[in-house]
């Protein structure tokens, strides 16, 4: 919220371009002028407006009572969400960066994914849990990780990772709507923030009425005929400019998972079934996680149609500091075209 | 008392402290001007500086050696000089070069020097139970060397830190908690997150002494420092200790701080630690002339620190798949891009 790189106009036009937390937060408000059931929990969410904006101007509208500074402390804030989710409320708990979830795991997935099928559904958990991901800014280890699959992995919660501000929007109506614990991931560098900047991708035209995406619901951003590649968050962006730059050469199709669960798993195979080759880009850590179940699925799905596989992760390595030792481990365009181009060979 | 030898070294760390950070934050934004882009330039990343809390450091330090522990949260620059960890190399690490402490994979949140036993994280609190476990080992191997936790008064509602003071306390280990106190936690001032006054109140729930130093005159830190360390070399358990400090700065580089009322920020300025210890030195009659000195010399090494630091090789982009063990089982890879070794399966 340094530098905000855009004051909220009261344009009343039908769309607007808008970037990803701005998307976000209009969501949120929506949702909260419409339930006195919803509020925002989290670090630095009332007057700093969340460090990556996704609070921003919320607190002049809604006062202190909804928009709620909570102590360093994620076990307490994140159970107290759970509590009062449990209790018929509709918390959005901010855990400042996934890497954190640490601290309050135990409340995230032995309390609030669990709670619904211990108890038979005689409890649930409409809560969000939303939390920023990712790397590309050499915040090193203990703040850049994505860990999509870690979250996905756990059952009992949804999990949601928009890529552009109009899914963002959309995601996010359902997320609060939803009457399960929705995880919703959102990626820094997409964000729109002043001090880090954006790709062009993410801000997009959004709706200004109100509207749900359903979750488990890919989306196809780009249609292809050649390859196959899926992906989420950050790298669908870093896919379409690979995807861009491979015109003429080969033909790319790029899906946006948006969400992992549910996971769209049809999409993947229509798509595969079209192709025959898949590619899996994933800024979470290689094994045992998202690309291996990509894969996996494409394979029980579509696997007499496969002729080759392929996919671009973090190593399993811990996350570095220094711009160069970032840069080698992040999948860049770079990679994607590599590993696009090795399919077709 | 504090030696005159004492006093001189608490307060060339202190200059060196402040001097370092100005410097960092000069080549910190070189590269991130006229836009600020956290990604730009030679120091990438988050940035957090500890000007106005360099008292905290210099008088805890002051009884610390190389074989006493210390770790630091997210804001360790100030505690680091003091504890005598590598400037050179603590440098490197901080501009991301192979030479680095920590060969350019940890930068200034992880800062590692296992040669004077000091260790970060820059997860809130959670420097505390390695701390504790260091004085754990030091107590199971009947040496008399202690630990330092310092954490910020943010971290006081952790978790971790709570469980770290009943561990310490209810095994009798050796070990001191340090709460620096610097009135914000990023934008949130303390009384919207505790109710306690004074962090050192956390100590009544643990049968623990508490202290505070209500303004950070690095001699007023000695004092209770050393009374604590003296209790934990002689075996009679922890001690939490909260030091008023200032933030003079943004929570990081690039804050605007839009949260921080008016005039705050001056008035932390205003009540400047350093000023307080030059007063201090000359009324122990040390001369300005001796003071002048430990300040050249102070500046001298910090930009004979920072020169030497960006004269030094970046790391090969694939050390990135080095470290992640020590000893890496047999077969084991960090699935490296060079040798990614998935197959291209079918018959195509
Ligand atoms: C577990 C965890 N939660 C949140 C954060 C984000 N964070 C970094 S610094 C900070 C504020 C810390 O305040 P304080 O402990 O007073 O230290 P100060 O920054 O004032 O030195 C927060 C919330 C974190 N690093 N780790
Ligand atoms: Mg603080």
């Amino acid at each position: 919220m340094a530098e905000a790189d855009e004051p909220e106009t009261a344009e009343t036009t039908d769309e607007r371009e808008t970037t990803m937390s701005r998307a976000m937060v209009s969501a949120i408000a929506s949702e909260m002028r419409d339930s006195d059931d919803v509020f925002v929990m989290g670090e630095d969410v009332a007057d700093y407006g969340g460090i990556f904006d996704s609070t921003d101007g919320l607190l002049d509208e809604f006062g202190r009572e909804k928009i709620m500074d909570v102590p360093i402390s994620e076990t307490g804030f994140i159970g107290a969400a759970v509590g009062a989710a449990q209790a018929g409320m509709r918390p959005i708990a901010e855990l400042m960066f996934a890497d954190f979830f640490g601290v309050g795991m135990d409340q995230i997935y032995n309390q609030m994914a669990k709670n619904t099928y211990m108890s038979g559904s005689t409890v649930n958990v409409p809560m969000v849990l939303m939390t920023a991901v990712g790397g590309t800014y050499n915040d090193a280890a203990q703040h850049s990780q994505t860990l999509y699959g870690t979250f996905a992995h756990l059952p009992g919660m949804k999990v949601v990772v928009p890529s552009t501000a109009a899914d963002a929007k959309g995601l996010m109506h359902t997320a609060i709507r939803d009457d399960d614990p929705v995880v919703y991931m959102f990626h820094k560098r997409l964000m729109g923030i002043g001090w880090m900047p954006a790709p062009d991708g993410p801000k997009t035209s959004v709706p200004e009425d109100d509207y749900t995406i359903d979750f488990g619901e890919a989306d196809v951003k780009r249609e292809g005929d050649d390859v196959t590649v899926v992906t989420l968050g950050l790298h669908v962006h870093r896919a379409l400019e690979a995807a861009a730059d491979l015109t003429g050469e080969i033909d790319v199709e790029v899906i946006d998972l948006r969400t992992l669960v549910p996971l769209d798993t049809e999409t993947v195979l229509e798509s595969v079934r079209k192709t025959g080759r898949l590619v899996v880009i994933d800024e979470d850590y290689h094994s045992f996680g998202l690309s291996g179940e990509i894969i996996a699925r494409a394979t029980e799905g579509a696997l007499a149609d496969l002729s080759a596989v392929r996919r671009v992760t973090m190593p399993d390595a811990p996350i570095p500091y220094a711009r160069p030792l970032e840069q080698a481990v992040n999948p860049g365009r770079e990679d994607i075209i590599e590993a696009v181009q090795a399919v077709t060979e | 008392m504090i030696s005159d030898t004492e006093l001189q070294e608490m307060y060339g760390w202190m200059v060196t402290a402040r001097y370092y950070e100005e410097r960092l934050q000069e080549e910190y934004l070189e590269g991130k001007q006229p836009a600020f882009d956290i990604s730009a330039g030679p120091i990438p990343g988050e940035l957090h500086l500890a000007a106005g809390q360099e008292a905290a450091a210099a008088g805890v330090c002051s009884h610390l050696d190389d074989a006493d522990t210390v770790t630091a949260p997210h804001r360790p620059h100030h505690v680091a000089i003091a504890k005598g960890v590598d400037l050179e190399r603590m440098t490197a690490e901080i501009f991301g070069r192979r030479t680095g402490l920590c060969k350019g994979k940890g930068g200034h949140m992880h800062l590692f020097d296992s040669a004077v036993n000091f260790a970060g994280s820059g997860i809130i609190a959670e420097g505390c139970p390695p701390a504790v476990g260091a004085a754990l080992a030091a107590k199971k191997r009947g040496e008399d060397s202690v630990a330092v936790a310092y954490l910020g008064e943010g971290a006081i509602s952790q978790g971790g830190f709570l469980e770290s003071l009943n561990l310490a306390s209810v095994q009798n280990l050796p070990v001191l908690f340090v709460i620096e106190d610097n009135d914000w936690a990023i934008s949130m001032p303390k009384e919207r997150v505790t109710d306690i006054r004074n962090g050192s109140q956390r100590a009544d729930g643990f049968d623990m002494p508490g202290k505070r130093v209500d303004y950070d005159d690095a001699c007023a830190v000695y004092e209770a420092a050393g009374e604590a360390i003296g209790r934990a070399r002689d075996g009679n358990g922890p001690t939490l200790l909260e030091v008023q400090v200032h933030r003079r700065m943004g929570h990081f580089m690039g804050d605007a701080e839009g949260y921080r009322p008016e005039g705050d920020s001056e008035r932390a300025k205003r009540r400047d630690s350093i000023e307080r210890m030059e007063t201090t030195l000359q009324k122990a009659g040390i001369d300005d002339d001796t003071i002048g000195d430990i300040r050249d010399r102070s500046h001298q090494r910090v930009d004979d620190a920072i020169e030497w630091a960006k004269d030094q090789p970046e790391p090969e982009p694939d050390e990135a798949y080095d470290d992640v063990f020590t000893n890496p089982p047999a077969g084991w890879t960090p699935n490296t891009k060079p040798e990614q070794a998935e197959s291209t399966g079918g018959d195509d």
